[in-house]
Parts: structure tokens; sequence; C-alpha cells
């Protein structure tokens, strides 16, 4: 059996292994910006999942040391149309071959990864399997069945730091931030400190009050899963709100849109790309904005629930940012960290966000 | 916010003849805004000189102007219609030079008129390189060291700071013209004087050379609310130092970390808001170190430009439309994506596939001329390739060239090393050449400064060579020939690599169902569904051409412009299209030149973005099944696909090929008992003299299967003969050399005519302003005749008819004749539409190629019920316009061989009054008053006083080298006598540099002429003084003069025209 991609609707493509030999099941996502890599594979976001860039190219210019949005790459398998065995680029340190297989991350490439977008697009991201090792199609099929997919998954409570650790703590800051970690991209870490305020990282597990111990403002990060199986930390959500000021992003947008009492809801088959339309309703502009969640807060409950909308995304209509004024919350499903992506929203971070505790 | 309710009528501002550096890729931006804004219900006035132009046929505005693209044209334009605005961003340089002028000149406040698209100024701030220097500065954005100067001491001044290399940059002038690159100080002075010369405002900009920096495109969109998008970004192949418009450049950009990348978005978005650009679309360019990433920003154009262009075509995102309804108050998030229907316009495309673009330059049009690449544009047209990898898209786009690659295999060592060091049109060759040859990509890289992504990814392409090479295609397994194919190597590079021939390679390869499958170009990566077949084929898996129930037509393009074939054979092409649609069928267009309008996605049901090349057509065929293909619009290009491809729709492919071999022409001919020039047919310099001999000369020689007459030349003495026929062989390869008996002081004529097989219908006889031996491009012509009596033209139509009938032509054909002492000659014919045909369907009001398609299709003439015909008394003349101020050029006088590369359009009501529009219009400084010099050889001197008579009387003052000047003497005329060059000085060229000559009517002696006479020419070239040489030419430039006298020339409304029922 050669390199392959199985899906568990049965379709396949089959192609040239790069990266790790290995086998990894997940769900399969595709990503749509065309620069960016070494971002999505070290994003924790993006775990337990096989990515497909839609770009046909990745890999041009190799993995450097400052690029990366976390210690690891996350992802379980990548697929591209070609990747690179030769890189050129000033800041590269390594190829993303040599890279992958340290990683031990399986890749596929060679295959009509158009033709498996447009069959994710249809019928919804699904689970499943990359192999390069040469896993008889027996075992592929047993390895699918056993995975539990995506729904009900509490993966941010696995992805996150176990320990509560100090990210920048200069001597005299503007502003005290807690960070809630589930898998937090370090770009979000790094906008935050760049504004002089103090900045300590609590993992998702935590509880309320330690969330909220010596903070001006709790911020909620990215991360990966399904944020309805999150009960626990919703439920400490639930417990600060109004303590605090709080912002989120994606995941944490999600864990709050739940906590004040909004559903979440799986998008057929998510968004992920760098060139999502986002319109603030408050200044009227459009944001080019990074993207990347499979589920959504549902819109329609958050005005009922006291919030209101702040952000929408103008390719689908749905929920892309709320704010409850109560609470003193705002938080957004999209990256305003970019990293990778436009850093059109960049402002959210570095000012509006850090508004509420003023 | 809404569309604006306060503007009614809007003026849009073409760009005028196809010139270096402004093509169709503004004809296609114009089209696109006219019928946006016309759709949102604006009425439309449009200015525009270039009758080949889609956007100035009468249905794309309410008004249509083919009138100069002037100061005086605009305001009588501009008191007529009244509109409330004009939109400057769609035409080009010359549009926007024009918007300012009017600014400036306070012609817009005294109407109240308003630019909308770029305010005047942003427009300084962007076209100014002082100001935008300063700008860029000011908001913290990194440019490189320069400094402005206006004369050579100021220039100077300025090396300290920058260095030699230094680069020269002439204020507003179009394509780097008129700039360079210094090594030296010699070259520095040389530059700097040129660049001061050629600015209008003598403006230069002196800046530190960043040559072997990367370079970067952004194309840039804006609105009124402030919102920002990144449409695309184009990275340049070639490093800094060639001219963008002479790179060769890949979207997207392949070299770039997300990191590095989105530094040059927000830098983009800030230029756009620093420079002030409100709406619409704007292309930024940055160069990019290689060694530590730093960026500098190099300029700006605050318009839609050939970048936007390419990079609408590119993405599928139609910038010049959104453009024009944003100018309007439109916002992004308005308006809707037209390929995915449901998304707002207001997000950034992402491509699934990769798109290389390679220009075509036409250098052996110009002997002797520089062929080194810098930062002044020499290319005249360009191709692109679609591709799911670079590899794809780069050998697409080598296919879609058609002539234009250069071989460089066998080239000597030295030569090669050369060829990578210094960018030239072969550089690409002689880099696989190269790599071929086992050199490192590292050491290519250390002499060609570009990328080593780009010059591994060749390397891959030339690895995947060697291991068919020394094969038999038997012993290729399907799977190496998918790998192959996958890897984008056309047919007829394998058939070369396993010495076999490309049908074999196509039957092999359709026998083991290796077949291209077709891809939609959709802007979103496939995220949405796609409702626009915009197509390019790839070995992929997945097919997404979709099943149409109607019966399909193809209509093949014309591949990239060039001498002697461009906008024309587009705006043919477009409108077979809309004919088969509006026939009930569906029309699939195939082509690969990403400036036209005909690879639009809106032009055509189907667009299939592909070279037009045996292998690709038969694709589209082999996968559409069309009830037919339509191959006579695309010029010579699809004509040479005749044998291979079909079924045709339209002339047969034998009826084409009786045209081209000149035996069984002649034989025709004969049969018809129609007079030809006396010739011969010839394959060796034996046989050639020995025709020679028999024919006598002069003896205009050719080769065959050629086009724009290339390597034509007429030949006076046997050492002119001996000379041509070594070039007209070598061009020739194995095709034969046409020798002809040239007709001397005869007048030429050209007649486009319909044909459905049986009736013939003559739809324009266009009388040459040259003389025969002109080429029929080059030379201006008149609509109706002027000198050819009513037997005369009786003759000619019935010849046509005769030929037409015979070779059972269905569609349209044109005809070539010439007169000579009263006696009517064929010169050629040509099966197919001609050059002439926008030209004549805006003269005569009807649109020719329209009628041909529905004749492709089946219909009798009889059922199109076309009128008498009737110009309404108008006459309509055509001026070229030439590239020549790009190359160093040794001469500038007309001949056999095409050199122009656009035309104009001048329409009056006498002869005079519709050419000094056309001259006007093809930017001639026509004199009202001053001196004019003139030489005329002997056989010419008969007519100097119908010559010089009414310029004398006009107030004229003569001037007039040795027997020129006796002879007017002993006319009576008064006349300074003036040196010829080398006789003595002041000579003829310092009366022009001084100012002292306006006009210089020259017919110069055999072909060669005289070293004076040609410096006189260029020096008229290089002061802008008009220079005409031909007798011909003479006379109807000095109508053209006494019209201008007579009073203003009226500009008229195309839509106003009295013409036939």
């Amino acid at each position: 059996m050669g390199s392959i991609l199985l899906l568990e609707d049965g379709r396949s493509f089959e192609g040239e292994a790069f990266g790790a030999r290995g086998t990894r099941v997940g769900e399969v996502v595709f990503n749509t910006a065309m620069t960016g890599y070494q971002e999505a594979l070290t994003d924790p976001s993006y775990a337990e999942q096989i990515v497909v860039m839609t770009s046909p190219h990745i890999g041009n210019t190799g993995v450097n040391s400052e690029d990366p949005e976390s210690e690891r790459v996350w992802v379980s398998g990548f697929v591209a149309r070609q990747f690179s065995r030769v890189h050129s680029n000033h800041r590269a340190e390594l190829g993303l071959g040599p890279h992958l297989r340290a990683q031990n991350v399986p890749a596929l490439h060679g295959i009509d990864t158009r033709a498996l977008v447009r069959h994710i697009r249809d019928k919804g991201a699904m689970k499943g399997v990359i192999s390069t090792d040469g896993t008889p199609a027996a075992e592929l099929w047993s390895l699918l069945e056993r995975w539990p997919g995506m729904a009900g998954r509490a993966l941010a409570q696995e992805v996150c730091t176990k320990e509560p650790y100090v990210y920048a703590a200069p001597d005299s800051p503007t502003l005290r931030v807690n960070v809630v970690d589930g898998g937090v991209k370090r770009n979000i870490l790094r906008l935050l400190a760049s504004t002089g305020a103090r900045v300590v990282v609590k993992p998702i597990t935590a509880t309320a009050e330690e969330w909220a111990e010596d903070a001006d403002l709790v911020f909620f990060g990215n991360g990966p899963g399904d944020p309805a199986a999150l009960t626990g930390p919703v439920e400490q959500a639930r417990r600060l709100l109004g303590t605090k000021p709080i912002a989120g992003i994606c995941l944490g947008h999600q864990l709050l849109g739940l906590a004040i009492g909004a559903r979440t809801f799986k998008l057929p088959f998510g968004h992920r790309g760098a060139n999502h339309p986002v319109k603030d309703i408050e200044t009227g502009r459009v944001e080019i904005t990074s993207q990347n969640h499979g589920f959504c807060v549902d819109g329609a409950q958050i005005e009922a629930l006291g919030g209101r909308i702040t952000h929408v995304h103008l390719n689908d209509g749905t929920l892309a940012g709320f704010a409850h004024d109560r609470y003193r919350l705002a938080a957004v499903q999209f990256h305003p960290e970019a990293a990778p992506g436009p850093r059109d929203s960049r402002h959210l971070i570095l000012q509006r966000f850090l508004a509420l505790a003023s | 916010m809404p569309r604006r309710t306060d503007l009614k009528t809007i003026l849009v501002i073409g760009s005028g003849p196809i010139v270096i550096g402004q093509a169709c890729e503004f004809d296609y931006s114009g089209t696109q805004a006219c019928k946006a804004l016309r759709k949102l219900g604006y009425r439309v006035v449009l200015l525009n000189s270039n009758p080949a132009s889609i956007m100035t046929d009468p249905d794309v505005a309410d008004a249509t102007y083919i009138e100069p693209i002037t100061a005086a044209f605009a305001i009588q334009v501009i008191e007529r219609e009244r509109p409330d605005a004009i939109l400057p961003t769609v035409g080009g340089q010359t549009a926007l030079n024009l918007a300012m002028e009017l600014h400036r000149d306070g012609v817009l406040e005294k109407y109240g008129v308003e630019l909308i698209g770029a305010r005047p100024e942003a427009i300084d701030v962007a076209e100014d390189r002082e100001l935008f220097k300063k700008r860029m500065i000011e908001v913290g954005l990194p440019v490189p060291p320069s400094g402005v100067a206006h004369t050579i001491a100021e220039a100077e001044a300025l090396l300290d700071l920058v260095g030699l290399p230094a680069i020269i940059r002439p204020s507003f002038t179009l394509g780097g013209e008129g700039g360079g690159v210094a090594y030296n100080r010699d070259e520095f002075t040389q530059i700097v004087t040129q660049g001061i010369e050629r600015s209008p405002i003598g403006q230069i900009l002196i800046e530190k050379s960043l040559l072997g920096w990367k370079e970067f495109e952004m194309e840039v969109m804006r609105d009124l609310a402030d919102n920002v998008i990144i449409i695309c970004s184009i990275e340049n192949f070639d490093p800094m130092g060639v001219h963008t418009g002479d790179s060769i450049t890949v979207a997207p950009a392949q070299t770039l970390t997300d990191r590095e990348l989105q530094v040059l978005r927000d830098m983009s978005i800030l230029v756009m808001r620093a420079v002030g650009v409100e709406t619409g679309g704007s292309n930024v360019q940055f160069a990019v170190n290689p060694e530590n990433g730093d960026v500098s920003v190099i300029e700006m154009n605050p318009r839609v430009s050939r970048s936007s262009a390419l990079a609408s075509k590119a993405t599928g995102f139609p910038i010049a439309k959104i453009a024009a309804q944003l100018a309007v108050g439109l916002t992004l998030d308005e308006i809707t994506n037209d390929i995915t229907q449901k998304t707002p316009a207001s997000f950034e495309p992402t491509l699934d596939y990769t798109v290389v673009k390679i220009p075509r330059w036409n250098f052996e049009k110009f002997p002797g001329s520089d062929r080194t690449l810098g930062t002044r544009m020499k290319s005249v047209g360009e191709v692109m390739g679609l591709g799911r990898t670079f590899k794809e898209a780069l050998l697409k786009a080598i296919s879609s060239l058609e002539g234009g690659y250069t071989d460089s295999s066998g080239m000597d060592e030295q030569i090669l090393r050369e060829r990578l060091a210094i960018p030239t049109p072969a550089r690409l060759s002689a880099i696989f050449e190269a790599l071929r040859r086992g050199m490192d990509p590292s050491d290519v890289h250390q002499l060609t400064r570009i990328d080593r992504w780009f010059l591994n990814e060749m390397d891959e392409l030339v690895a995947a060579e060697h291991s068919l090479d020394g094969r038999f295609l038997s012993s290729v397994s399907p799977e190496e020939l998918r790998r192959a194919k996958r890897l984008g190597m056309p047919d007829t590079h394998l058939a070369q690599i396993l010495g076999t021939s490309e049908e074999q390679v196509a039957a092999r390869r359709v026998a083991d169902g290796v077949v291209p499958a077709y891809k939609r170009v959709d802007t979103c990566a496939a995220e949405f569904e796609s409702n626009t077949p915009y197509l390019y084929s790839s070995y992929e898996d997945e097919d997404e051409a979709g099943e149409e129930t109607r019966d399909r037509v193809i209509i093949l393009g014309n591949g990239p412009n060039r001498i002697g074939q461009g906008l024309e054979f587009d705006y043919c092409c477009c409108h077979a299209a809309y004919a088969v649609r509006e026939a009930g069928l569906v029309s699939v267009m195939v082509n690969c030149n990403p400036e036209t309008v005909s690879t639009d996605y809106d032009t055509s049901d189907k667009l299939y973005f592909e070279p037009v090349t045996v292998e690709h057509v038969r694709g589209v065929t082999d996968r559409e099944r069309p009830r037919g293909v339509i191959l006579q619009f695309g010029g010579q290009t699809p004509l040479k696909l005749s044998h291979r491809i079909g079924p045709i729709l339209g002339t047969s492919a034998d009826a084409i090929d009786l045209c081209e071999d000149r035996e069984r022409f002649n034989k025709l001919m004969t049969q018809l008992n129609i007079r030809q020039p006396e010739g011969a047919m010839v394959h060796t310099r034996e046989e050639a003299f020995a025709a020679a001999a028999r024919l006598g000369f002069p003896l205009l020689v050719r080769p065959s299967y050629v086009l724009g007459g290339r390597a034509m030349q007429i030949c006076y003495t046997a050492d002119d003969f001996g000379n041509a026929l070594d070039e007209a062989l070598q061009v020739s390869e194995s095709h034969p050399v046409l020798m002809d008996r040239f007709l001397e002081q005869a007048v030429e004529y050209d007649v486009d005519a319909l044909c459905d097989g049986d009736d013939v219908y003559i739809a324009g006889v266009m009388e040459h302003i040259e003389e025969a031996g002109i080429h029929s491009g080059d030379s201006a012509c008149v609509m109706p005749p002027t000198t050819l009596t009513p037997a005369l033209r009786v003759a000619m139509e019935d010849a046509v008819t005769r030929i037409a009938r015979r070779l059972r032509v269905i569609g349209l054909v044109n005809v070539q004749l010439a007169v000579k002492d009263g006696e009517l000659f064929v010169i050629e014919v040509n099966p197919r539409a001609s050059r002439t045909v926008p030209y004549v369907a805006k003269a005569t009001g009807l649109p020719l190629a329209a009628l041909a398609t529905r004749l492709c299709l089946g219909a009798r003439l009889a059922d199109l019920k076309l009128p008498v015909q009737d110009l309404g008394g108008n006459f309509f003349t055509k001026a070229p316009v030439f590239p020549w101020r790009r190359f160093e050029v040794k001469d500038v006088m007309l001949g056999p061989e095409m050199h122009s590369t656009g035309e104009v359009m001048g329409v009056g009501r006498s002869f005079g009054e519709a050419y000094a529009k056309a001259l006007i219009a093809a930017g001639m400084r026509l004199p009202t008053e001053g001196g004019v010099f003139l030489s005329l050889r002997d056989d010419d001197k008969h007519a100097l006083a119908e010559l010089a008579g009414p310029l004398h009387e006009l107030g004229f003052k003569l001037l007039a080298t040795g027997g020129t000047c006796a002879a007017l003497r002993a006319l009576g005329f008064p006349v300074e006598m003036v040196y010829k060059v080398k006789e003595g000085r002041p000579d003829i060229v310092d009366h022009v540099r001084n100012g002292r000559v306006q006009i210089m009517i020259n017919t110069p002696q055999g072909k060669k002429g005289l070293w004076d006479e040609a410096s006189m020419r260029l020096a008229g070239l290089r002061f802008g003084v008009p220079c005409t040489t031909t007798l011909r030419a003479g006379r109807a430039i000095v109508e053209a003069i006494r019209a201008l006298r007579a009073g203003e020339l009226r500009a008229v409304r195309l839509q106003d025209l009295s013409r036939a029922p």
C-alpha cells in the first residue's frame, strides 16, 4: 500500500510521502492561507487535525526558530499539492521535510488537493487517516473507526500548560493580564506583552479564582476541540462573569458565548484561512482576518442574552464577535493576533480589549 | 454606502493607441469600467482614439468619441456632454496625464467636473517622484537613497549619495521611458540627459541601485470607507533592475514567509493611505533584500495597470470593474464576488494554482537594437500560464509564447554565462541550458541573482528530462508519461526528448488515458462553489469543466500581442464570442493573453486560459466536443493549426493553404484572370538569382508563413538583394522565399469582405496613404478612397468577389491590391479577419466580426440583410504609432516590414480634417506655422510644386538641401538652403535641434538611403519633428495642415454619424 489519505466516507487519495513515515488519524480540514504554514503547523488549535493546504507550494521558505506559535507541531498530518524539498529564505534554518520528520508528522503530497478540498467542502470536515508507512487498508479502517472524532472532545484541556507561568513581568506594568490557556498562540502573548502589560498564563483547567487572581483583565485564548465539551471551564467562566473584565479569541470566544448562555454548533467545514472578511459593526469597517475554527457561537441568541454583536463574518453571516457591556466582556471568533495572516485587527488586542480594563 | 446619486454623466478616458508599456490591458480595464458604470445607471461618455478597442464599440458607452486624447478635444467633449465626473484611472498614464492637465488648466473647475477614482493631489504624489519619496519618508516607509534632479549638474551632485550603478527614472513617463541603469559616468551623463529630455516636466529621480534585490508587487484596492484589501501578490522572477513589464512574474509570491508578506501588505496599505488614493486599485512595488529581508518601497501607480490586469486574470477578481464601482461610492462589502455569487468582494483572493507571466519581445524587428533588459520596458506583449504548480505554469507560459522562446542549445560556454549574467529575452532558455549541462543551481543563482527556489524548480524539470533522455516512447510507462505531463512537459518537448513526433506522443498519451482535467479559477481555492467556468488544464484527477447541453462553439484567440498581431484580433474574437452567445450557443474561448478582453470570464460562456497550440486546443476540443472551432479571428496563430484541429467553422483549411502556397495561388489568379505582380517562389540562392535576372529590379523579397512582414524587403540592386535573401532564407527555415516584382509608386488598397461561400459583401475599401511597399499595418489609410476611379473600384470589387467565391470563403477575407498606372494588381489574400476589421466596423457601423461569425455558424449573407454602404459623407483615417523611441534604431524609415504597435482613427468631414485628427491622435505635433524641410529624391521632384505651394501660401518657411533647393528656386519659391550632414555647419540636424524645422518631408533614394538622411530623421524623432518618407504621405500631411489651419477640428460622437439605415 502506498502513501495515502483515507477518508471515513471511503474516498481515498494516493500520493507521495513527505515528512515522517507513520500513520495518524485526525479530522481532515483545509486551510486556504497562501503563507504561514509554519505558524499553522505549530498552532495548538490544529491538534488532532490533518490539515490540507489549498496553496499548491508549501515549504518554499523552510522553517525558522522565530515563527512557531508554540513549542511543537500539533497537526496530525499535513497535505499539499507539492511540498518543496529545497527552501529559499534568509531566515530559514531547516527544510520543512526534515522538520516534519523530527516532529514525527507524516505528510502527503502529489495528490489532487483541489478535488480533496471540494470533497470536504461538499461533504463537510470528516475523519481521515494519513498513512506513509505502508499500513494495510484494513488496519487504517480500524484506526478510523476507533478514533472518536472532534465533536465532544475537550482537547483544550489536553494541550494547555499544566502549570501557570509568567510570560512577561515588566517593572511597572501598564496592566495585569491573565491569559487562560487552552492552546494559546504565542503571538497573543507577544502582543499583550508588547503593550507593557504583565502577562501571566493559567491553564484552562484552573478555577475562576485562579484565573482572576491579581488580574485587571482575563484573556481567553484560542485552542482546539469542541467548546461544548469544556463543561468545567465554561462553568468557571460563568462564575467569572461580571467580576473582571474579560476578553476572548477563537475558542475563548466560544467559551464565553457558552458562559453567557448561548449555544455553539459545528460549521460544515469550518473557517480556516487568512482572507476572511469580517465587519466591525461599531466602525462599519471591513477587516480581513485570519481564522481557524470549526465551531461557532449562535449569533441569533446574543442579544436576547444581553450581549451585542460586534463582528459579523461577511461570507456566511455567522457571528464573528460579540460584547457584553454589563460584564465588561468582548470576544472575537477570528485571530486578531494574525500570525499567520493579515494584521488588520491587531488593534483589538492592542487597544479595544485592553480598554475593557480601564 | 450606496452609489452616488449626485452624478449622472461620467466621462471615461481611454489609453489611446497600443504602445509599449500601455497595451490592450487598458481596453480590458476600460471596457469593464464602462460596463460597470452603465449597469449602475450612469450615462457614460468615452474618449479614446483607438478604433481597435472593444471599449470604443458604439454600444459600450452612451456617447463615444474616437478622437485624440488631448486637452483640446477633451474640452470639446466636456462642453458638449457636460459630465459630472471624469474617471481617469482606467486609461493608463495617458488618461491620468490628460486629467491632470485639465485640472491644472482649470478646465475641471470651470465646468464643475469632479475627478473620481483618484484626486489630483493623490495623482501628484504618486507620479511626482520627489513628492512621493518625501511622503514615504514622512510616514516612515523605507525608500532607496535618492534625489531629484532637473539638470546634469544637479544629477552629478547626487552621485556621492547614490553611487554607481545608479538608477535614473524620469517623472511622468510611461514604462520607464527615458530611464535606465548607469554603470559608469559616461552612461550616467547620457541617461540623465535623455531622462530630463523625455520627462514632460524635465525631472528625473536618481536612485541608489538595488540590483539583485528581489522584486514584489502588491495589487491593492481601497474604498471610500477606507476598507483596504490586497488582491494579489506578484513576485518577479527577474530580480531588481529589470522593468516589471519585462520581467517574468509569478503569482502568488513564492519565497516570502507570512511575516515578510504581511510587512509588504501593511506597507502597501500605508502607501495607499499616504498617497491619498481614496478609492480604486493601485499597484505598489517593493524591493526586498534577499540577504536580510530589508524592504524598500520603489513606486506606486494610483490607477489600474498592466499588473492589475494580470492580477485580475490571475485571481478571477475583476479589479477595474470593482474600481469603477468604488469610484462612485460603493463599498467593497456592498459588491458581490462575481465568481461565487454569494460572498462579498471585500475579501482577498486565494489561489490554489500558480501563475507565470512571460513577456513577449519583438527585437528582431529592430535590427541592431540593444536586447539588454533594464528599467525601460521593451516588450510588446505577454502570455500567462496557469498550472497547479510553478513548473506546469512556467512550461505552459513558454508554450504560449509562440516562437518567442529563444533556443540556447549548442551555445558556447562563455556566451551562455553572459546570457545568464545579463538579462535579455534569452535568459530563461539559457538557464535551462546551463542546468541541462549540469551547472549547479547555486552557480546559476550567482550569475542571475534569481531566487534559488525558482532555479531549483527548473532543475527538477531538467532532471525529469534526463530521466527520459535517449529512451524510446515505447519504453516509457504510462505512469512515467503521466508524471512528465503532470510536471507540465508539452508533447512537443517530450517528442523531442524521445526522438519521435508530437502526434506519436499525443496518440500514446490518449491511449493511456493520460489526458488533462480542467480546474476552475474561482478566487477562493474551492472554498465556495464557482458558477463561472474560467478554466485551465492540469493533469489532475477531477475535472470541473462542467457539461452543457447546448452546442459549443470554440473561438481561438491570438495569443500574445506582438507587432503585426494585437488588439485588433482580440476585438474580433470578442465579437465572435458575443455572436455565438447571441445565436443561442455556448461560446468557448481559448487564449493565453492576460491583457485582453477575450480572456475576461465575462466575454464568453466558457473560458479556457490555455496556450493556443495544437496540444492544448485539442485538449479543449476533446473535452468540449464542439460543433466546431472558429479560427479566422485570431490572426495567423490559429490559422497555423487549421490542418490539425477541427471541425473548422468557416473557410476551409485547404483554402487557407491555397493563399499561403504561392504556386497554387498563382494558378488560381491566372484561372480567374486577375493580375498580380510577377513573382517566383525559391528555395536556394541559385534559384533566387536566376529568378531575379528574369524579373528585374526592384524586387520585393519575403519569407512565407510569417507575420507582419517579417524580414520583408524591397531591393533595388543585386547587393541589396543578396543581403535580403540571406535573411529571408534564414527566417523561412524550410518554407520557400517569395519574390515579387515591386510596383513602384503604386497606390495600395485593402479590401475587407464577407462571404458565405457564394455571395460576397464588400465591407470596406481602404486606400493607403503611404505608397505601395510600406507594410499595410504601417501605412495610414482612408475610407472612402480619395483617388480611386469608379471604374477601378468596380474592377476591384469584382476581383475580390471572384476570389472569395472561388476560395469558398465563409466569413471574412482581406485582399490587398495595388493600382499602378491605372492597372489593378492583387498582392495578397488573407482568408481571415484582418487588422483593419475593427476600423472598418467603426467607420461603417457594421459589426463585421459578429456578422462573419453568423456566417461561420451557417447563416447566408442574404439573411444578414446588409445595407448598401454609405459613409454619410465622412472620412475615416487610420494612422499607426511606432515604438522607435524605445529602441536604439538606426533609422525610422518605413518599409515592407511592419514596425507599428498600434493605431488611431480620425473622423472628419474632409480628408484633411480626418487625417489631421489621426496624426494628432498618434502623437504628432502637427504644425500650423514655422519651417518645412523638403528633400525629395529625383523621381519625386515632379511633385515639388504641389507640396511646396500650399505650404508657402500658409506662410511656412521652406528649407531644403542641394538638389531640392535648386529645384524649388527654379519653380520660383523662396527657400533657404541648408547643409546636409557633413556638408558643413549648421547642417539640417542643427536646424532641427534649434527648433527651426517643424516638419520634414523626405523621400529617400533607394532602400538604404544616405546616412545623413537617417541621422536627420532620427533627429526629427528625438526632437518631436514629424517626418514623412513618402510622397503620398507628404501630400496628405499638407492637406491635414491645411484643415488644421482652416479652423477647429470638430469632435464627433460616433453614435451620431449618419450612415445607411
